[in-house]
């Protein structure tokens, strides 16, 4: 059984063009690390809240969201307290927007131990400055007593991750946890993520819209566009020989940090913008925007996500374009 | 500057002993200290550094919103007036240095189409003429990859990559002698950011425009930039060549910076204790 299994997830708003989500399937296995990564948009974020049941209101969902077999989708409060106390964490992009700032950092991660299991005080306390000694920062007994403005943008993110694991989560969802912290910042963040995860063997959604932060971190990567999934393949995979289009348009609009000597090689965008939820397409989502895109076949209807070669592709030109002559869509005069 | 036969290329800023410092009580913060660097025409100089380093104050300080306590700006040899008074002291001021930062709401006013800001920029600086104020408008709009349909377009029905388009076309429209970019595409999606850069390096190569690019990522840096600057509290760390730069940097905090790019590979577990061994007292 998958830690978390997403199965043709759909969620509609009233008022939009197209579904926000359409059509995920999504697994994370136990101590696995996945990336999920798309623009702004593009629906990721939503993806993630469903793996706590938190589902936008007044929205139409279909599918499934199962957390360790539990179905999220139609769960009763019983069995959403249980996943979201118990068996699954998230920590969001910027940690001031999810901590009470007239409270104690003590506070903050003592009271779901006391209020929900019922810990004593004592307990609660002595896990807490475990869980700070964890999350490597310097000084876990002061750090109790202070209040959130007391500590940087890195030390808070690290208080959140030590209150994302204070019920022993077997399941973190990381929704850009570092975009809001400097570099060195980000480096040292996804340290501690890291090793805690690979200590408590958790399985662990990254969501991210910086590709190379994912490649950087995770195992595998599903890429994300306009509510569907275009591309999952191993890091490794995905970098050697994009499939999809748009991930070797991702590739390609992402400046190199070294390369050979000389100026750079020009970037090569994607043109126009990301499809916005008063858009539709009746195709392909990314056709629009796509060097590829063959009239009478990309905008006809959605392509499925088919195997080509070790990767799931949702493209309708996947065989000729890839499996075909690998790399051809890295190059500019393709 | 210049010797007949062999032009050496314009120097556009000349930035030197630039320092500011903030004070709050009795404690004194130096935002920036010594700050020296050339510009000449054509050139893109990157300012890289995390928050705190200083370049944002750089920045607010090269198009006159903060007043250095020491140290001068010269714009095509003239200094940049620490105080203006009249308008064309100001529309001088504002012929020098341009910026476009990282939120363009803050540059575009919400209530007037991309259009009319164009054109009241125009107007104020001395275009009388409609016509050819709505000729130079479409322009600049189709330097920047902008038509018709954005230029009657409210800044908010626009996308966030039209927009920072529109808060490029809107300062190249004073023609001025240097632009300064504060993040300028941190805030846009990836494939919308190539677009941008693309553009910057377009108008860099058509226009003669030198360039000042405020950022955090060395790899934007590296694709904008023929040099860079490392800032760290304040201070310059390295100021070379942008390639070199990035193949051997020579500063533990440059090394730092780079080691901290996330890449296959990476290994981040290394950045926390080298981080430690950089930071002394404050």
């Amino acid at each position: 059984m998958a830690l978390l299994e997403y199965e043709a997830l759909s969620i509609s708003l009233p008022g939009t063009a197209r579904p926000v989500l359409d059509g995920i399937d999504l697994t994370v296995r136990a101590g696995e690390v996945v990336a999920l990564v798309g623009e702004s948009g593009s629906g990721k974020s939503v993806t993630a809240r469903a793996a706590l049941g938190l589902f936008p209101a007044g929205a139409t969902v279909g599918g499934r969201v199962r957390v360790e077999g539990t179905d999220l989708v139609g769960a009763d409060a019983a069995e959403l307290r249980t996943v979201r106390t118990g068996t699954a964490s998230m920590i969001f992009q910027d940690p001031r927007a999810g901590i009470n700032p007239v409270r104690r950092i003590g506070d903050f991660l003592t009271e779901p131990l006391r209020l929900v299991h019922r810990w004593s005080r004592e307990r609660a306390n002595a896990r807490a400055l475990e869980l700070l000694a964890a999350v490597g920062l310097p000084d876990p007994v002061r750090h109790l007593r202070q209040f959130p403005h007391e500590l940087s943008g890195g030390m808070l993110q690290r208080v959140m991750i030590a209150g994302a694991l204070t019920v022993e989560p077997r399941l973190l969802l990381c929704d850009e946890p570092t975009t809001a912290l400097d570099v060195s910042t980000q480096a040292e963040i996804m340290a501690v993520l890291g090793r805690l995860q690979r200590e408590r063997d958790l399985g662990l959604l990254l969501i991210t819209h910086d590709i190379d932060l994912a490649a950087a971190a995770c195992d595998r990567i599903y890429v994300m566009y306009a509510g569907r999934i275009v591309e999952t393949a191993t890091t490794a995979e995905l970098f050697a020989a994009p499939r999809h289009p748009y991930t070797a348009g991702l590739l390609g609009s992402t400046p190199p940090l070294t390369a050979p000597e000389g100026p750079p090689a020009r970037l090569i965008p994607i043109p126009g913008a990301p499809m916005g939820l008063l858009d539709s397409a009746p195709g392909c989502a990314f056709a629009a925007r796509c060097r590829f895109a063959a009239p009478g076949l990309c905008d006809q209807s959605p392509p499925p996500l088919e195997l080509h070669g070790t990767a799931l592709v949702a493209c309708h030109r996947a065989d000729e374009l890839v499996d075909a002559q690998p790399n051809t869509l890295m190059r500019e005069d393709s | 500057m210049t010797t007949p036969g062999a032009p050496e290329a314009r120097t556009l800023l000349q930035v030197s002993g630039l320092r500011k410092t903030y004070r709050s009580g009795a404690s004194e913060l130096v935002a920036v200290d010594d700050l020296s660097f050339t510009l000449t025409a054509g050139g893109a100089l990157g300012i890289v550094g995390e928050s705190g380093s200083g370049k944002t104050t750089t920045a607010r300080m090269l198009i006159g919103l903060e007043r250095p306590d020491a140290g001068q700006i010269l714009v095509q040899g003239e200094p940049l007036a620490a105080t203006v008074r009249g308008k064309a002291a100001r529309l001088a001021r504002a012929k020098a240095v341009q910026i476009v930062f990282q939120d363009p709401y803050l540059s575009l006013d919400g209530r007037i189409s991309i259009g009319a800001t164009l054109d009241g920029v125009l107007r104020l600086h001395g275009h009388r003429d409609p016509a050819a104020r709505a000729a130079r408008s479409r322009e600049l709009l189709a330097q920047v990859g902008l038509g018709e349909r954005e230029s009657a377009s409210l800044p908010r029905k626009l996308s966030g990559g039209q927009r920072q388009r529109a808060a490029i076309a809107r300062a190249l429209a004073v023609e001025p002698a240097v632009l300064v970019l504060d993040e300028a595409v941190s805030a846009l999606d990836v494939s919308v950011q190539a677009q941008v850069l693309n553009l910057l390096t377009d108008i860099r190569r058509s226009t003669g425009i030198g360039l000042v690019f405020v950022s955090h990522d060395l790899a934007v840096v590296r694709y904008v930039c023929d040099e860079a600057l490392v800032l760290y509290r304040g201070r310059t760390m390295e100021h070379r060549p942008v390639a070199d730069l990035l193949n051997s940097p020579g500063h533990p905090y440059t090394q730092l910076l780079l080691a901290s790019v996330p890449r296959p590979g990476w290994d981040p577990d290394s950045i926390s204790s080298r981080r430690r061994e950089l930071a002394g007292p404050r």
